[in-house]
């Protein structure tokens, strides 16, 4: 009976979707199965998480006010009155630090497996793309709650963003609405974080997954290996076994570490001591605070966010710029060059939190 | 003195103090080039309030400062460094001239030296002993601060340690067979801790309760006037309870003899009952009525006090379970002002009172226990539904486990049929 | 029962029931609750309009913390945060003087918040007062 009634459904929507072709479709995507296939799984997770990110900030949408007045209150509302309020936000901040650290690993798994190479080089741009996105929607968010903490690394990290030659004072004045941080910089961090940037994310999503859909998953260099396994149902499978334990972590993260509400924001109390950004934020922070004041007469500082920026772009050009990949060979001296980013931005962001005062 | 004169007088009066700044100083040149104590006075006038007023050496040691020879300019204006016994006098000179202060500061009151005489300090000076503090062993010479400034000697937190300089030292106080514990008792109290700690300005150092330049030991009868200048609520209570008679018959000085007058303590419930530490007891022996009615206040606030504890260890375990309580934590902070006036009501001796007041706090401690209670719960529910949902997970999990290895041996056997085929 | 429909039951079984343990709390968090109320509490209806006589006071829950609510010699209605900024307290109205007055250590303040006398060293937090209809409505100033 309930067979006969998901059959004429089924009918129902195939005559109007054409719903066959994409099935047929989708039964010849294939994912390759070698050693390092383990990888692949990371793309699927932070969808997976952005999923969750999704659902949560639209439910935290329904009770929370970005007004200086009310955020923190609203806040505190979600968290101690609304009936599972405490789990939606403790899901949606411990998510995002989750989400944005896997973001890294993928990135750096797709690096040393050199998956952007041709015909690849238009995901990875789109990649690294969105990985500055999801950075601006962990700046933008972690304002949000209007406390001190929030509002003291705000300002913070939009006075570095001051500091860049030529367009910093415009880019801070715009980023903050103003020249400080103030209600005009809540209600376009929201503005940012709600609409702007998730706009973004999506069609750069769209265009990533697009890309993979059509090119198919990269092998490593020289992988014989020529196994592959079907994506839906087998690959899936998998990938939800990965979902799943994901979820018991978060869980458990939530019910006994809930995400703190710290004490309101007081633009007029001094900055406390030690004021970080967030801890994706923390090796460009230590890089910052470690080199000298001078380096041949030009200001540290701004030699410093010269040289991220440079670096980002390069980063970002990779594809283009290691021919031998392209051309299906191993390029150790860019291997090399990840390894030591990677490691640079593990040592940095280790430094902040172990050196007592920097 | 004709009208031109005082013109003339006032124009100089009026700019004296640029001139001053302008004009060369032999006094200060030459004090510059000695060594330590004979360098001190000119190394240390910039700061002085004096100094920045347009006063200089002249203005109270005399002399001639345009003059190079250092006999020229100690000439017969010159008064030198006055003796210790005759420095009030001196710096009493312009501070205890009403008309001379008016044209500096106003506002400066100019009694000191009246007061000064008053004190036992300007008793004892009087009666020609040099030991005694004069105005420059507190306020300092030659960098004299206003005590409105932190750094200054007399600034609250300051006065403690300028007066402890010399009561606090042994060799000092012998010969007058003083006692010298005072500075540390009085760092030990609650008074110390919030002017320390705190930085509540407010809080009492030495000269708020022994006065500034008519320093005395309060007399017995006037000790619970001083206290009661921050704490008249408990002072009034005090005079209406049968201990205001009972004590000034026996000449005690009221709240001294149960709070100490330096080694003032966070009260506490413990001062209060028949155990051997407790106040009461000090008077009232066992059978007797004080002995009762000592038992049953500490009763009513152990009870009372007993319940907020636990009313804030429930809040705080519920805190450590990651419960929002902060909403519950104000309230029992409310009921601490409860507690408080509990407490001090024991100063009026009036069971009925004291009864109110514990019974108006537990009906508030009763809410805020509901809500540690409530909010414990909510640490027991989410505990119970992060094991469900994991059971949940787990299941399915292992049913996806499952799948993915059926789905693969019979991929692999399908292969296998096919490869063979 | 062949072994590989019971695998597919199991799942889809387990499947279900993962949904609906994360439908729960999503639905119960979007019904709107008994007492719930408009959502974050900065306005809060401190009395009844002509409840309280001049020259007296009441005290009241305020959000998270304790306010006052005078009425003036003059009828004025005025409110305040009540806890004292010395060492938190709750004050009290006194009538003699039209001044707020804290018994701990004999801190005053006057009407507008602004410390008279004693320890306390900040002034107390104003808040704004609507009469609307039959409520005194006391709210935070914007």
């Amino acid at each position: 009976m309930a067979a006969k009634i998901g059959q004429s459904v089924w009918k129902f929507l195939d005559e109007r979707f054409l719903l066959s072709g994409l099935i047929a479709f989708g039964k010849k995507k294939t994912v390759p199965e070698h050693r390092r296939s383990f990888w692949y799984f990371f793309g699927g997770i932070c969808l997976f998480l952005t999923g969750i990110q999704i659902a949560t900030g639209i439910m935290l949408l329904l009770y929370y006010t970005p007004s200086v007045d009310a955020a923190h209150e609203s806040i505190q509302f979600i968290m101690g009155v609304v009936k599972f309020g405490w789990l939606i936000r403790s899901v949606h901040s411990w998510t995002a630090n989750i989400l944005v650290g896997l973001l890294f690993v993928h990135m750096f798994s797709t690096f040393f497996l050199k998956a952007y190479r041709k015909p690849r080089e238009l995901t990875w741009v789109t990649g690294f793309l969105l990985l500055v996105i999801f950075m601006a929607f962990g700046f933008s968010g972690y304002l949000l709650p209007w406390n001190e903490l929030s509002y003291n690394a705000t300002r913070v990290g939009t006075d570095i963003a001051g500091s860049l030659p030529f367009i910093g004072h415009w880019l801070k004045t715009f980023i903050l609405g103003g020249a400080e941080v103030s209600q005009a910089t809540l209600s376009r961090f929201f503005w940012f974080h709600v609409a702007i940037l998730p706009l973004a994310a999506l069609a750069l999503i769209g265009i990533h997954i697009l890309l993979v859909q059509t090119l198919g998953m990269s092998k490593p260099i020289g992988e014989r290996n020529t196994k592959e396994i079907p994506f839906f149902p087998d690959f899936l499978y998998k990938d939800a076994l990965g979902w799943t334990l994901m979820l018991v972590l978060i869980g458990v993260l939530c019910v006994f570490l809930p995400w703190e509400i710290g004490p309101k924001a007081d633009p007029l109390a001094s900055t406390p001591l030690g004021i970080k950004p967030e801890w994706y934020f923390t090796f460009m922070f230590t890089t910052l605070k470690l080199v000298p004041a001078h380096i041949l007469s030009i200001e540290g500082e701004k030699l410093a966010i010269l040289a991220f920026m440079t670096g980002g772009l390069l980063w970002l050009l990779v594809p283009f710029l290691d021919k031998r990949a392209g051309r299906e060979k191993r390029s150790p001296v860019f291997t090399w060059i990840g390894a030591a980013l990677a490691l640079y931005i593990a040592i940095m962001t280790i430094l902040t939190y172990t050196v007592p005062k920097l | 003195m004709n009208i031109r004169a005082i013109r003339l007088f006032a124009a100089a009066a009026l700019f004296a103090p640029l001139l001053a700044f302008g004009q060369k100083n032999s006094c200060i040149e030459c004090h510059n080039q000695l060594d330590d104590e004979l360098k001190a006075p000119a190394a240390g006038l910039a700061a002085d309030i004096h100094a920045q007023a347009g006063l200089s050496c002249k203005d109270c040691h005399g002399g001639d400062p345009s003059q190079d020879d250092v006999d020229k300019a100690k000439d017969k204006s010159f008064k030198g460094s006055p003796k210790r016994k005759a420095i009030p006098q001196f710096c009493g000179g312009c501070h205890a001239d009403a008309v001379a202060m008016r044209a500096f500061n106003p506002n400066l009151r100019t009694d000191q030296l009246s007061q000064y005489w008053t004190s036992r300090h300007g008793q004892r000076l009087k009666a020609g002993d040099t030991k005694p503090a004069v105005c420059t062993d507190c306020h300092g010479v030659h960098g004299i601060q206003s005590a409105k400034f932190p750094k200054s000697l007399t600034f609250p937190w300051n006065i403690p340690q300028t007066c402890g300089r010399c009561h606090a030292d042994k060799a000092t106080m012998e010969p007058y067979k003083l006692p010298t514990g005072q500075l540390d008792d009085y760092k030990a109290s609650v008074h110390a801790r919030a002017l320390y700690d705190k930085k509540d300005l407010s809080a009492p150092v030495c000269n708020d309760c022994h006065g500034n330049h008519g320093a005395f030991p309060p007399s017995v009868s006037s000790v619970a006037s001083v206290c009661r200048q921050c704490h008249p609520s408990t002072g009034d209570l005090f005079v209406k309870s049968p201990h205001k008679k009972a004590f000034d018959d026996m000449g005690a000085g009221e709240c001294e003899v149960c709070h100490d007058n330096h080694k003032i303590l966070t009260p506490s419930t413990a001062m209060i009952g028949t155990d051997q530490g407790a106040s009461c007891v000090q008077c009232h022996d066992k059978g007797s009525k004080g002995f009762e009615a000592a038992a049953e206040f500490r009763r009513e606030l152990d009870g009372f006090e007993s319940g907020f504890r636990t009313a804030g260890d429930l809040l705080a375990q519920a805190k450590h379970k990651g419960v929002e309580v902060s909403d519950v934590e104000f309230r029992l902070q409310d009921v601490n002002t409860f507690l408080v006036t509990a407490k001090n009501l024991t100063h009026g001796l009036d069971r009925a009172e004291v009864a109110k007041a514990v019974t108006d706090g537990e009906k508030a401690l009763v809410e805020v226990r509901a809500a540690g209670e409530k909010a414990l719960d909510e640490a027991r529910f989410r505990r119970r539904g992060l094991a469900v949902i994991t059971a949940i997970l787990a299941l399915f999990g292992v049913a996806l486990a499952l799948k993915i290895r059926h789905m693969t041996r019979a991929r692999s056997a399908a292969e296998g049929r096919g490869s063979h085929s | 029962m062949k072994r590989r429909n019971f695998v597919d039951i199991f799942l889809g079984g387990s499947l279900l029931a993962t949904i609906a343990a994360f439908v729960y709390p999503v639905v119960r968090y979007v019904l709107p609750s008994r007492s719930g109320g408009g959502g974050v509490q900065n306005s809060v209806t401190a009395a009844k309009a002509g409840e309280l006589p001049p020259n007296t006071a009441r005290v009241f829950k305020f959000g998270s913390s304790t306010a006052i609510l005078v009425n003036t010699p003059e009828g004025k209605l005025v409110a305040l945060s009540a806890v004292c900024t010395h060492l938190t307290c709750t004050v009290r109205f006194d009538a003699e003087t039209g001044t707020l007055f804290c018994p701990c250590h004999n801190g005053r303040f006057d009407l507008g918040g602004n410390v008279l006398s004693g320890p306390p060293p900040r002034p107390l937090e104003t808040y704004a007062v609507e009469v609307s209809g039959a409520d005194v409505i006391v709210s935070r100033e914007s």
